[in-house]
């Protein structure tokens, strides 16, 4: 059982030889063996995953650091104390994310083989696919930000791969495509800046990039609790550890079984060391796992500690952090820090200002949109944030910042939803806005909050993908039959992915327009759906944060969900109620079982998902503490992540926020209901009842433009950027340098020498030996032109130039001094 | 009186990688005399052994450390693993040839005993430990360079890139002997440990002995820097890389490079690590300068790179962008207590610009045409289609120099990032990071045009086996360095310069 | 440092200057200078001057003249080394042979090539 971590390389592994397998003989293998190979390999990670949850439950979720073999000296050079091991974490913070990543990248694998069906370059999407779950997998299994930042650029490699797979479609599609792509490779390049920046600034202060270094305890609170209850001292020990989070916290029930807590990561595996290596305790364990040695980190010197502790330590020391010019108090370096990885998560999580990739990105085959550009990759700045959430708690003015872009990001992009015609294009400003609900969470300090949020939402955001890609499918197909019926006239302009193309899809394809619903509703947060019970946590933490800050994010919040309710409704009466709009939608039929089989078991997650975190005191709405009691007491979820997320903390239930956002959502359903029910989504020429209304008019453009957010990156940036790029290509460079600096003054420059020294010759005021002088010179010069047929002199000036201006800066110091 | 030195003092055992290659070259100039004129392939496998035999010496000696030639050569670490680096260049670059000099119609014997004793310059510089000897071995790598330019003749485009190597060339040699001799009318000696002896009584005496030694050295850095092409004195490196057949491009990119930043490491490092202008000053007098040759090479390189059509031309200023880097480091060197981590970060970033850079020549080798045509980068356009190999295998090289990690070119930057930043070269390290992110821009072009844009893929005749050999070693040298650097930090964990082993 | 050391070399180089200089302002002194512009042309057989004065040549020419001016720097070389044989002893002799063998070589490449058949 102990043993069980060492199995955490298996997980990277795995997705890494089914992609070798796929890259090297997919062609030859064929479409069956290299699409359940891929799904195969995603498949048995997720059982690896499962496996290592099973020794958290069993061990008092102690972390665990894992040194794969073979790997251990990754970076390392002794002399100049630079030490960056391969290490993988386990703890419940990454084995979270490692089941979502797995577990809804398993479905969408099988899904995929339904859905890529007769693409030539099937194998090779496999490839891909299990590609980006290696650097996934690297990016929540590292235990330090490099290899975090491996797989992040990794992630951001395969996303850039998989929106441009179809580069080649006919008529400019793929075209635009791959501009699709390489918009997103370049605004992510800004937040990998910010985040090297980040990574830099890091080390600097810290001197190391681990988060924790083994054997180090990452929540104390926890871990005092834990050792005071495995030794039988738990009334004593129980109420230090309320009283550091009294506040917030209700639970407190002799139910919560290890509750607010901290935690550690007692046991150092490595390699086969690992029996050795582990407490004494360990032989007869047959019983239950050891009691921890310490409860705490005073034992570890300060240069022994990761990140997160150091960080600490250096906060109770109040050090400073020298700069060589300058030297900052660690407080205001942990602002700088936080800040540079905010950008950076601004850049993968699609916020405000660097959003503006996601929406395009869209291009990509459905299943990428759904397990990259839903469900996982974009989640990564959450993650990443929740993981380095001791350096956000410890640096208020970020959390602020954060705060705000996290709500203004949930409100804008769920407005720009509104008017949207493209079924995908409406869910990925969904995810931009929903992202923000997380990014929210995280800088009112709700850490937990946030991780539920993105668990949840990758189940019913990868249910409503999965489900728009079935519509797509089903649509096209539909075209397909009928185009092939009768010559169909207007087979250029179809779009497939045009709501307009669709509706009444409600008898064509059943059980996509139920589990359809199943996501809308938890998307909207209506009880008892996952979506309601982890927005709502994000509500009431913002309400408890009592201050400015967090109550106008709590009103941003709560219109950015009555938007969210709305749009969504919107959708749904447009896709799947009315009647068929055109030839398509009328022969539109169901999906294959591969791509069915998946969308239900997500239903059945976004159900459900929701009652593992439900908070105390929930009254009616858990039905009186039945799934309290099911799931071993409220708010397990968070209690769960509490080991290894040190401010982790659970919201108190907020039954009237609770109420107001259920109603507000149900309003905005209602009202949706109004517009674009009986069949009158679509006006007849084609536009939204809401435009042809003249007093929703201005309000509905705005949507449908974006907010001309595009145009004005556009502008302010690209053109400006463009025209610097050509300026210094063709001005400076040619018509500067070769054809001004060389033409005219080098060689006019020539010929006026030679003009002044010949010219009073011809004159006849010097004569003989001045006259051969002049000519000389611009023989010279001619026969220096005829033999150097390129620019050669204009070089050696430079060159020459180049001397000089060495020299003087050389000599300026010391003439400078005086000397 | 002058004491008549024996052979045993010359230490000749210390000097045998170096020497033995000088010796193959004069021993294939005359083999190559008896080889007939359709077979001189053979004189390239003769040429590659005696390659081999070198690499053997090296790694043999490789721990070994001492001066030869009555102090004026040293044989350390440093010399054992910049030796590594340029036999691999020259081994690749026979390779690279091979095919290429058939198909261009220019098969002649003497190329290859030109590119051995060319590498033979570069050792004799990562090992050189006096001032003459630099200058020597600065001549004898770049003489054979001028030659190979050329050796497309009658072709206008060949020609050109060789004259204009040459002229210029000499003009900056010139440069670096004046360097040479005003550092010798400062200090009375060539010899660089001695040099760094004299440094501290010119420090405490200042006046004009101060003035010539900064002179000199502002004039070294002058000679040395036109060698690997840095801002400003690079202006030839766009027109002789494009003009010069492109085996011969691959081979002075890397190999000119290796060896102009060997001397230059050498002379700053050995001989004037501690010239500050006042007693108390952690940063050498020259840091100012270097920091700012550097900066200004980083930004032009990468900018003017964005606006390259053709791909060589590319290649070019790319490559001057990465002499900024390594520049970088050699600034770095001149913090006090920094110069032997900035050195080692040097060495790695050469490695990692030796294997990616010869891959990517390699490619673009293989798509052009027999007679030096379409080098463009829209010849690239639909090589993932009719080459999907070589289209992998380039982008890995275009993603390692822009620097994405699990490639050889991060594990580069990121020591140079590294030893800049502990160098409190703050501002350098944040342009570094800044160009290297618009470099982006012209690499992933190249990548776009192989994948994304839609077009007949070029049939890549260049591609045949020994070239396929070469780009094959590059790439698994990147992809290595990239996954497992530490199998080349490791070996330059060992290395130990010179500074150390003579005045300390 | 001691520029004395210099003293000789500096003395040739001011002695060989002040003759060069001597000889051609002596002839200019003493010889009649009366320049009209027919005196001043390039000569060409009292022709008025046609082309240039560079004209192609053979390139054997400068072969031969390369030639030369290696075996002349032998030479050069070789002398003082003779003058102090006997100090230098096998030292000596092992590096001249060094250097005779590179030569050797070069001369060896340029015989079997045909450089020193004139046609």
């Amino acid at each position: 059982m102990e043993n069980l971590p060492q199995l955490v390389p298996l997980v990277v592994f795995i997705p890494l030889v089914g992609m070798i397998i796929n890259l090297l003989w997919g062609a030859r293998l064929g479409e069956q063996w290299a699409g359940w190979i891929g799904s195969g390999a995603a498949i048995l990670s997720f059982l690896v995953s499962f496996l290592l949850l099973t020794y958290l439950t069993g061990s008092n979720y102690q972390s665990v650091v894992v040194n794969p073999p073979f790997l251990d000296g990754w970076l390392s050079i002794g002399s100049i104390n630079l030490e960056i091991p391969w290490q993988q974490r386990v703890d419940t913070l990454s084995v979270t994310m490692m089941l979502v990543v797995t577990g809804v990248g398993s479905l969408i694998h099988i899904y995929a083989i339904g859905y890529m069906h007769g693409d030539e370059r099937f194998p090779r999407f496999f490839a891909f696919l299990n590609m980006f779950l290696v650097f996934m997998l690297i990016l929540v299994t590292g235990n330090n930000f490099l290899m975090m930042f491996v797989g992040w650029e990794g992630v951001g490699l395969c996303s850039y791969l998989l929106i441009g797979f179809w580069f080649d479609k006919a008529k400019g599609v793929g075209w635009k495509n791959s501009l699709a792509a390489r918009k997103a490779m370049i605004l992510n390049r800004i937040g990998d800046f910010g985040m090297l920046m980040g990574i830099f600034l890091i080390f600097w202060t810290f001197g190391t990039l681990d988060y924790y270094k083994p054997g180090e305890i990452a929540n104390v609170e926890y871990q005092e609790h834990l050792v005071a209850q495995l030794t039988g001292e738990h009334g004593e020990a129980a109420a230090p550890a309320e009283g550091e989070h009294g506040a917030t916290t209700t639970e407190g029930e002799a139910a919560a079984p290890a509750a607010e807590g901290e935690h550690t990561e007692a046991p150092v595996a490595e390699g086969e060391h690992g029996e050795a290596a582990a407490p004494a305790a360990e032989g007869e364990h047959a019983v239950g796992p050891a009691i921890p040695e310490y409860v705490n980190n005073d034992h570890i010197a300060t240069d022994q500690l990761g990140v997160f502790g150091k960080a600490q330590r250096m906060l109770e020391d109040g050090a400073e952090v020298n700069f060589g010019v300058v030297s900052l108090p660690i407080e205001t370096v942990l602002v700088l820090i936080t800040l540079f990885l905010l950008l950076g998560a601004t850049g993968k999580s699609a916020q405000i200002p660097l959003f503006v990739w996601l929406p395009d990105a869209m291009a990509g085959p459905t299943p990428v949109s759904a397990l990259i550009h839903a469900a996982t990759m974009v989640t990564a700045g959450v993650y990443m944030m929740v993981r380095s959430n001791v350096l956000y708690h410890n640096a208020e003015t970020t959390s602020l910042v954060v705060a705000l872009i996290g709500a203004t990001t949930a409100l804008a992009a769920g407005y720009i939803a509104i008017g949207q015609w493209d079924i995908k294009r409406v869910l990925a400003y969904s995810t931009i806005s929903q992202l923000g609900f997380m990014v929210a969470a995280v800088g009112i300090g709700a850490y937990g909050a946030a991780m539920f949020h993105l668990v949840t939402h990758a189940f019913f955001k990868a249910l409503l993908f999965l489900g728009s890609g079935s519509v797509i499918h089903g649509v096209e197909h539909g075209h397909h039959d009928v185009s092939h019926g009768h010559d169909h006239h207007h087979d250029h302009d179809f779009d497939p992915q045009d709501m307009r193309n669709m509706g009444g899809l409600r008898n064509k394809m059943p059980i996509t327009f139920l589990t359809y619903l199943v996501g809308t509703l938890a998307l909207a947060g209506i009880w008892p759906f996952a979506g309601f019970w982890s927005k709502d946590e994000i509500l009431a933490d913002a309400w408890l944060s009592n201050t400015a800050g967090g109550y106008v994010v709590l009103a941003m919040l709560v219109i950015a969900a009555a938007f969210t309710a709305f749009y969504m409704w919107r959708q749904i009466e447009m896709v799947f109620f009315g009647k068929p709009r055109t030839e398509a939608a009328e022969h539109a039929h169901e999906s294959t079982p591969a791509m069915l089989w998946p969308l239900v078991i997500l239903a059945f997650f976004a159900l459900l998902a929701g009652f593992y975190n439900v908070p105390a005191n929930a009254g009616p709405f858990t039905i009186f503490g039945f799934f309290e009691w099911l799931f071993g007491g409220a708010h397990s979820f968070t209690v769960f992540l509490e080991p290894s997320v040190a401010y982790a903390h659970a919201g108190e239930f907020q039954g009237g926020i609770a109420a107001v956002a259920l109603i507000l959502a149900l309003g905005a359903i209602l009202l949706a209901r109004r517009v674009y029910g009986d069949n009158k989504s679509v006006t007849a020429d084609n536009t939204d009842p809401l435009y042809v209304n003249p007093a929703t008019r201005q309000i509905w453009s705005l949507a449908n433009a974006r907010l001309y957010w595009d145009e004005t990156y556009n502008r302010l940036l690209e053109q400006p950027f463009n025209a610097i790029g050509n300026f210094l290509a063709h001005t400076l460079d040619w018509t500067f340098w070769h054809d001004y600096v060389h033409e005219k003054v080098v060689g006019r420059g020539f010929n006026a020498l030679g003009d002044l020294l010949s010219s009073p010759v011809d004159l006849g005021i010097i004569d003989g030996i001045v006259n051969g002088l002049g000519r000389l010179v611009s023989w010279l010069a001619g026969g220096l032109r005829r033999i150097q047929t390129g620019y050669v002199r204009t070089y050696a000036i430079t060159l020459l130039l180049g001397v000089v201006l060495v020299i003087i800066i050389l000599l300026l110091p010391m003439l400078q001094s005086g000397s | 009186m002058f004491q008549v030195p024996t052979i045993a003092d010359l230490n000749l055992g210390l000097t045998l990688p170096a020497l033995s290659l000088a010796l193959g070259a004069c021993v294939l100039l005359l083999l190559d005399l008896f080889v007939p004129r359709e077979r001189k392939e053979i004189t390239a496998w003769l040429a590659m052994a005696g390659i081999a035999v070198s690499f053997v010496l090296n790694l043999a000696g490789f721990n070994e450390s001492g001066t030869a030639f009555l102090g004026t050569f040293a044989a350390d670490q440093f010399t054992g693993f910049l030796n590594i680096v340029i036999l691999i260049t020259a081994f690749l670059g026979v390779l690279l040839s091979l095919d290429y000099l058939k198909r261009a119609k220019i098969e002649r014997g003497e190329y290859y005993v030109l590119l051995l004793l060319s590498a033979a310059g570069m050792m004799f510089m990562s090992s050189a430990n006096d001032l003459i000897v630099v200058f020597i071995a600065l001549e004898l790598l770049s003489i054979p360079l001028y030659i190979m330019a050329t050796f497309r003749a009658p072709d206008l485009k060949s020609e050109e890139s060789g004259m204009k190597y040459f002229i210029l060339g000499a003009f900056a040699g010139a440069f670096f002997v004046y360097g040479a001799a005003l550092v010798y009318g400062a200090t009375g000696t060539t010899n660089l440990p001695e040099i760094f002896a004299a440094v501290n009584g010119i420090i405490a005496a200042g006046g004009s002995q101060m003035f010539l030694l900064l002179m000199g050295t502002g004039l070294i850095l002058v000679g040395l820097g036109f060698k690997v092409a840095v801002v400003p004195f690079h202006m030839w490196t766009p027109d002789v890389y494009e003009g010069a057949p492109t085996p011969v491009t691959a081979f002075m990119s890397v190999g000119a490079k290796a060896g102009g930043f060997a001397g230059l490491l050498r002379i700053m490092v050995v001989a004037l690590p501690v010239f500050v202008l006042k007693d108390g000053q952690t940063a050498a007098a020259w840091q100012q300068t270097f920091w700012l040759v550097a900066a200004a090479t980083l930004i032009l390189g990468n900018i003017v790179a964005i606006a390259q059509t053709n791909v060589k031309r590319m290649l070019a200023y790319s490559s001057i962008a990465h002499a900024g880097y390594i520049m970088m480091a050699v600034a770095a060197a001149g913090t006090a207590g920094v110069a032997n981590e900035a050195t080692r970060a040097a060495l790695l970033y050469l490695m990692a610009y030796m294997f990616t850079n010869l891959g990517a020549f390699g490619i673009a080798l293989a798509i052009e045409k027999d007679d030096g045509s379409d080098t463009g980068v829209d010849n690239f356009i639909g090589l993932a289609k009719s080459k999907p190999a070589l289209a992998a295998m380039m982008t890995v090289f275009m993603l390692s120099l822009t620097g994405i990690p699990l490639t050889g070119g991060f594990v580069g930057k990121w020591f140079v990032f590294k030893s800049a930043l502990d160098a409190g070269l703050v501002p350098l390290a944040i342009i570094g990071v800044l160009t290297s992110v618009i470099s982006a821009f012209y690499y992933v072009r190249i990548i776009v045009n192989m994948y994304l844009k839609d077009g007949e893929g070029d049939p890549a005749a260049g591609a045949t086996r020994y070239v396929n050999w070469a780009i094959y070693v590059a790439f698994a040298g990147t992809l290595l360095m990239g996954i497992f650097p530490w199998i080349a930090t490791n070996l330059s964990d060992t290395v130990v310069l010179a500074v150390e082993m003579f005045v300390r | 440092m001691a520029l004395q050391e210099f003293a000789p070399a500096a003395a040739l180089l001011g002695l060989s200057v002040l003759v060069a200089l001597l000889v051609v302002m002596l002839s200019r002194l003493l010889g009649p200078h009366r320049p009209t512009s027919r005196k001043q042309a390039p000569y060409e057989s009292g022709m008025k001057p046609i082309g240039q004065a560079v004209r192609r040549m053979p390139v054997k020419f400068y072969l031969v003249a390369v030639l030369f001016i290696i075996f002349d720097i032998e030479v050069i070389f070789f002398l003082p080394w003779a003058v102090v044989f006997r100090d230098l002893g096998v030292y000596g002799l092992i590096i001249m042979g060094v250097f005779l063998f590179i030569l050797t070589v070069g001369f060896i490449y340029e015989w079997k090539k045909g450089a020193l058949e004139w046609e």
